[in-house]
């Protein structure tokens, strides 16, 4: 059986549709993850920019958001509220905004292990675990100094 | 510099690093393919290396080539090594990547056991962190089962960073492992009120999506849930509570009324629209079981509508999505907003088209359909798009079809919809309009006639709908257009252009199973034909019909379909047979007809599967004994035919005489009446339906032939329209006047109104006589759907009863030498015994510092070990007291219970909230539903409620149950009014006119209704007589019943709980407006705590304030009296004194107070 939760998963893809990040909450065979990533990238992807943030999509609905040149994408089930959803994407930009000042998509790219560590202090299981912006990132440079003394290379990109 | 050098030699130990390699695969686009196989293959080296570092960034490679799509699942052993690192750096690469690619199937997941609970203890608390999250992504029932008790001890945890994560996890170790929710559950709900808001908010999120799942298991928690709404600053935990109560409250209504207030202030105070939207969910779910609120649901209403008007397309969508779930149950509010709704149809957007068109489905009613389904039609000529369109097309089709086409008036109208819909060109759904054709023909009988020319009307113009080459769905009408034309042939005016139109050469190219009705309905109308002209005499008519089918037949015996090939030669040679006989003038109209004879009924679908497995029968009993296992396959073939004789001698049934025989032919007889399946011979199909409950009310009307067939240059459709609001115009006239009457001769009988309002859907009559022909049931057939749950949803496993004390045998598996190790840190190399008392090791720590001269911060990460470690053994004693001590209450409790229920079983559980009076003390169940009276057939329970918004009105809650076995219906209820107490009837009703109870009642089923009083003084308590009157129907026939009541309107159901601040309350007493009065009760045993909860629940009143056994209490009439209690408890009485407006009431519900307080 297939385990539920709030958020299924969360996608992130560029406008030319690659993607970026991908987390799930739900365990799939990677087949069928494949097939639904290229299923929805290619339904936001299709969409009108004046349209709704909302689709649904089987028995889920899809929450979405463009952020300058990336997707920010969250699947939820049917009685979850869509502005909490959007409320979510919107905190976890400002969370990578904040760890990565002013984040595009290429300290996405480059440091994607840092975009799903963030992810995961502030998601835990398709749960909300921390509503507080100042603890979430701390949480992560607390955990990023205990990696900077041995090898602060890993974490400040030489690009 | 040093960092430098480090970094030197790091860089030189990996090839690439991950940056390398995203900037590898950004400048080989040509081959990325290539370039990443070549990546894969440098990896595959990097993990045969001993460095753990190579090996981590090699893992952290992987991960983001898995992410790119690439399979890594190869690597899961080296992903295991790494995470079990002992850098934090190095771990975290690792359950990265084991989050991300491991699943159930993972094999090697299992070797992470020990691994993880390593991991789980570790002093760090990141480490700790993320395992957790690790675990929160890949955790299987195995890991659930095994880990389960770590992560509940997790929960306990002196960093709130780690309590916060162990409780969200837990909600998924409930899912994979079930078993552990009863245990864990009494700390998950400690976590509620933890000092960390982060902890608290987590433990709310984890009992919400267990509460909304199994609601009835977490209503002891509603008090709670409460207190945590009103005091919560936090939306998103406040959100969640929202959520929480929208799955509690429909299980207790009371729950309800208490939320309404609350919700209704939010929704006007809160700009945080995500607030509004959770709080217009709930209300809405609330409301459902309180139309007193309509108020509140208006408000909804009016916010949601502000949300559709804005340019916002999120909220215009969400607003829609809300306004459909207050459809369900306020669908009158909804209905005035139709414009708005059918605007959003224009919208860009085409989630929100299809959001409006769902909104639709639900608006319609016999008023409006018609209206609706034009400006529909309008869109479907608009619509760009294929897919839009045939959502459109299907929509229609739903709306007019829904429950049963309850609200189509008029047939003739459907009909000719559904005949402009296959104008339509490359829809998908032709077999969707030819099902509904084919319905509505059958069901309808008459609609028939029209039916019947509408379809001829399509055969003739079949070469318009075929010759639509893209994607020829629509073809399908024919297929319907075909049967309906043959089999009710008799209808048809030109029989004879009908079938020659189906005996074209065209209709040779039709896909095969269509023409195959073709060619079976020709022959109906064939025989129908024959039967007209021989009954006219018309010898040579007759032979030329007979000729016309063997001239065309053969176009059909040529067929590459088999069907039609088959059925084509066959009937050919038939009527070649019918030539010969024709031309020795034989008259055979009538043999010929009779192939054709007898009826067909609809079945409903699920009637197989509602037949009841009759008494006796147990189906999954062998017919004949097994064959013994111990048989080979081999030895079968041999034996096979002398097993068979045997088998029938042992079989054969013994003589039976002549009387034994005609019982059985009777018993058979008896059967075959009760039998759905068996078709009878004799009886018309019309008498068994008039048992069925919900036919009987569609009235008989006489067909209204005046409609044109057809209406040049004008869709047929509008026709209709016209014509039925004219209809529906005459038809308000002729009932005005009829009123008129009425009202004059005010002394005649009693006429019965079908409904409150004068301007109800129930006042129009359908156009034509709907005589809709039920699906057929069997009979006993269970009116539930049960079938319908899904077997397989995950949380049925967490559908358990989390108030029964814990056993033993449920505790979490604990694995105990691991647990003297938990606290210990991953590289300190202690032997076991010294763990054991704490002075030895102390010593032990001292002497070997000195030995080892560590860095100073290992040494304060162990002083916190050690700090952390006493610290939880307290707690674990501490929390074993408190386990113990509530394992009693729970006790005493459960033991109350049942001494309740064996009073009043009917009572509901417990739970009621009090403006946070609620603390320790468990309450016993309290209902605010009194009787009212009661037979053997029915039983009436009522609950009065006042309004603050209105002074002069109560709304009386009644719940009816059927307690009999008979279908209750015709309910209505009546009372005697006084002068001061009034039922609110509908207008133009007389005093004498009772009011209907708005729905029937199968047995064993009840459901509340609602009836306003209007009321003048509230002063006094009024008992008002009253009757209801109902139907008793069921196999033996139908008989009608009276039951007699009291309606006993308490002062204190003239009372409104109203909460009051100490200050307001103060001043209130001071202002010596307020007249006064006091009563003493004696022998009261029950608790202050008890008494408190009663008062406040019976008498509608809240606490201002408690100072040990004495409390303050406030109230507030609808009327604006304000009532203040002084409520002292003594050894073993109490005494209240009142002060209020009005000394006639204050007497009155001081009274009240006392006869509630002497029963207890």
């Amino acid at each position: 059986g297939r385990i539920l939760c709030q958020i299924h998963f969360i996608l992130l893809f560029s406008r030319q549709g690659k993607l970026r990040l991908q987390k799930w909450y739900t365990t799939l065979p990677d087949k069928e993850k494949k097939k639904i990533i290229r299923e929805i990238v290619q339904i936001i992807l299709s969409r009108n920019q004046r349209t709704s943030s909302f689709v649904d999509w089987k028995d889920l609905k899809l929450v979405y958001k463009r952020y300058a040149s990336l997707y920010f994408c969250c699947a939820i089930e049917d009685q979850d509220n869509e502005l909490l959803t959007l409320e979510v994407v919107h905190r976890y930009v400002e969370l990578l905004d904040r760890y990565f000042g002013n984040v595009c998509e290429l300290d996405i790219i480059f440091n994607f292990e840092k975009a799903y560590f963030i992810l995961d202090e502030f998601i835990i299981g398709g749960e909300v675990q921390e509503t507080s912006k100042k603890t979430a990132v701390k949480a992560i440079e607390d955990s990023d100094m205990l990696q900077e003394t041995v090898e602060e290379y890993m974490n400040k990109p030489a690009f | 510099m040093a960092l430098k050098m480090v970094k030197g030699s790091i860089d030189r130990m990996f090839d690439k690093n991950l940056q390398d390699l995203v900037r590898g695969i950004r400048n080989h686009k040509e081959d990325e393919a290539k370039y990443i196989s070549q990546c894969i293959d440098e990896i595959k080296q990097e993990l045969k290396q001993d460095n753990i570092a190579v090996k981590a960034n090699a893992v952290c490679k992987l991960t983001y080539l898995q992410m790119l799509g690439y399979d890594i699942s190869w690597a899961a052993f080296n992903i295991i090594e790494v995470m079990s690192a002992s850098k934090f750096t190095f771990k975290r690469i690792g359950y990265l990547a084991a989050s991300q690619c491991f699943h159930e199937g993972t094999d090697v997941i299992m070797l992470t056991t020990n691994q993880i609970r390593k991991d789980l203890s570790s002093p760090n608390q990141y480490d700790t962190g993320v395992a957790l999250t690790g675990l929160s992504c890949f955790v299987t029932p195995d890991l659930a089962r095994d880990l389960a008790n770590d992560i509940m001890t997790l929960m306990s945890h002196t960093k709130p960073y780690i309590r916060k994560k162990a409780v969200l996890i837990m909600y998924k170790v409930f899912l994979k492992y079930p078993e552990s929710l009863r245990p864990a559950f009494p700390r998950l709900k400690e976590k509620l009120e933890d000092p960390d808001p982060g902890v608290q908010s987590a433990a709310v999120n984890v009992i919400c999506e267990l509460a909304r799942r199994n609601p009835k298991n977490y209503l002891s928690l509603a008090p709670l849930f409460f207190k945590l709404m009103t005091s919560s600053t936090n939306n998103w935990v406040l959100i969640k509570i929202i959520k929480l109560f929208g799955a509690l409250t429909p299980l207790e209504p009371r729950l309800g009324k208490k939320l309404i207030e609350p919700l209704t202030n939010l929704i006007h105070s809160t700009e945080i629209l995500t607030g509004i939207c959770a709080s217009v969910s709930v209300l809405i779910s609330l409301s459902s079981g309180m139309p007193n609120h309509s108020a509140s649901i208006q408000l909804c209403v009016q916010k949601l509508r502000i949300l559709i008007e804005d340019s916002d397309q999120n909220l215009k969508y969400l607003g829609l999505l809300a306004m459909s779930k207050i459809l369900k149950t306020h669908p009158k509010s909804v209905q005035s907003h139709k414009d708005l709704i059918l605007q959003c149809l224009d919208d860009k957007d085409e989630s929100i088209r299809l959001r409006a068109l769902d909104l639709l489905y639900g608006m319609v009613s016999k008023k409006n359909l018609m209206e609706i389904v034009k400006k529909l039609m309008i869109h479907v000529d608009k619509a760009e798009g294929t897919t839009y369109r045939d959502e459109l097309l299907t929509k229609i089709i739903d709306i007019c079809s829904q429950s049963n086409y309850q609200y189509i008036t008029n047939f003739e109208w459907y009909i000719s919809i559904l005949v402009e819909l296959t104008r339509l060109e490359g829809t998908r759904h032709g077999h969707l309009i030819a099902a509904q054709m084919l319905d509505v023909a059958i069901r309808v009988k008459a609609i028939r006639k029209f039916a019947v020319s509408q379809m001829a009307m399509l055969l003739d113009n079949a070469h318009l709908i075929a010759s639509n080459t893209q994607r020829n769905g629509i073809c399908e009408v024919l297929y319907a257009a075909a049967w309906i034309c043959g089999e009710f042939s008799e209808h048809l005016e030109e029989a004879n252009q009908t079938l020659e139109a189906m005996l074209r050469p065209k209709v040779t190219t039709l896909p095969g199973h269509i023409q195959a009705v073709y060619v079976q309905n020709m022959v109906k109308l064939y025989a129908s034909i024959l039967q007209q002209k021989e009954q006219a005499g018309e010898k040579e008519a007759a032979q030329e019909i007979t000729q016309l089918m063997i001239e065309r037949l053969p176009q059909f015996v040529q067929s590459a379909d088999l069907e039609v090939q088959e059925r084509a030669s066959c009937i050919l040679q038939l009527i070649k047979y019918i030539q010969k006989l024709q031309v020795k003038e034989v008259p055979v109209a009538e043999e010929v007809i009779a192939l054709f004879a007898g009826e067909l009924n609809p079945v409903a679908p699920k009637a197989q599967k509602k037949v009841p497995v009759p008494e006796g029968l147990d189906l999954d009993a062998w017919i004949n004994e097994p064959p013994s296992d111990s048989e080979s396959e081999d030895e079968k073939p041999k034996t096979i035919f002398h097993e068979e004789e045997q088998r029938h001698t042992r079989h054969r049934q013994p003589e039976i005489d002549e009387e034994e025989l005609a019982r059985r032919r009777e018993a058979r007889k008896q059967e075959q009446a009760n039998n759905p399946f068996y078709i009878k011979s004799s009886p018309s199909p019309q008498k068994r339906y008039q048992d069925t409950p919900g036919v009987e009310h569609i009235p008989v009307v006489q067909i209204d032939l005046s409609v044109p067939l057809k209406v040049p240059g004008m869709p047929m459709s509008d026709q209709y329209v016209k014509l039925e609001e004219e209809r529906r115009h005459k038809q308000k006239l002729e009932k005005d006047k009829k009123k008129k009457k009425q009202k004059k001769e005010k002394r005649g009988k009693h006429h019965r109104h079908n409904s409150l309002h004068t301007e109800s859907e129930e006042d129009i009559a359908p156009a034509h006589h709907v005589d809709i022909i039920t699906e057929e049931m069997p009979e006993n057939a269970l009116p539930s759907d049960e079938d319908d749950k899904d077997p397989n949803d995950p949380y049925k496993a967490l559908d358990i009863d989390l108030d029964k004390p814990l056993a033993d045998s449920e505790k979490l598996p604990v694995q105990r030498h691991r647990n003297v190790e938990t606290l210990k840190s991953p590289d300190s190399e202690l032997p076991l015994e010294e763990k054991k008392s704490k002075k030895p090791k102390k010593k032990e720590k001292k002497h070997k510092d000195k030995e080892r001269d560590k860095g100073k911060k290992k040494e304060k990460e162990k002083k916190v070990v050690e700090e952390e470690e006493e610290e939880e053994k307290k707690k674990s004693s501490k929390h074993k007291k408190k386990k113990h001590k509530k394992e009693k209450e729970e006790k005493s409790k459960d033991k109350k219970k049942s001494k309740k229920k064996s009073h009043h079983s009917e009572e509901e559980p417990p739970a009621s909230v009090q403006n946070g009076t609620l603390e320790d003390e468990p309450l016993p169940p309290m209902s605010s539903y009194r009787l009212l009276a009661e037979n053997p057939y029915i039983k009436m329970t009522y609950d009065i409620q006042g309004n603050l918004q209105n002074d002069s009105k109560v709304t009386v809650s009644v719940i009816f149950e059927n307690k009999s076995t008979s279908f209750l219906k015709s309910m209505e209820l009546n009372v005697l009014d006084s002068l001061n107490t009034k039922m609110l009837r509908p207008e133009g009703s007389s005093v004498h006119d009772g009011i209907p109870v708005p729905f029937q009642l199968p047995p064993g089923i009840s459901n509340e209704a609602q009836f306003v009083f209007t009321l003048q003084s509230i002063v006094m308590a009024q008992k008002l007589k009253g009757t209801l009157s109902f139907i008793v129907k069921n196999d033996e026939g139908s008989t009608h019943e009276k039951l007699d009541f009291k309606l006993h309107f308490s002062c204190a159901s003239y009372l409104i709980t109203t909460p009051c601040y100490s200050d307001a309350f103060a001043k209130l007493l001071e202002s010596g407006d307020l007249h006064m009065s006091s009563i003493k009760v004696d022998g009261i045993s029950i608790s202050f705590q008890h008494l408190l909860a009663k008062i406040c629940f019976h008498h509608h009143f809240s606490v201002v304030e408690r100072v040990d056994s004495c409390a303050s209490m406030y109230s507030r009439s609808i009327q604006g009296h304000h009532v203040c209690l002084l409520v002292k408890k003594g050894e073993n009485s109490v005494s209240i004194d009142g002060k209020c407006n009005d000394s006639t009431l204050l007497s009155n519900l001081l009274d009240e107070m006392k006869e509630t307080l002497s029963k207890c």
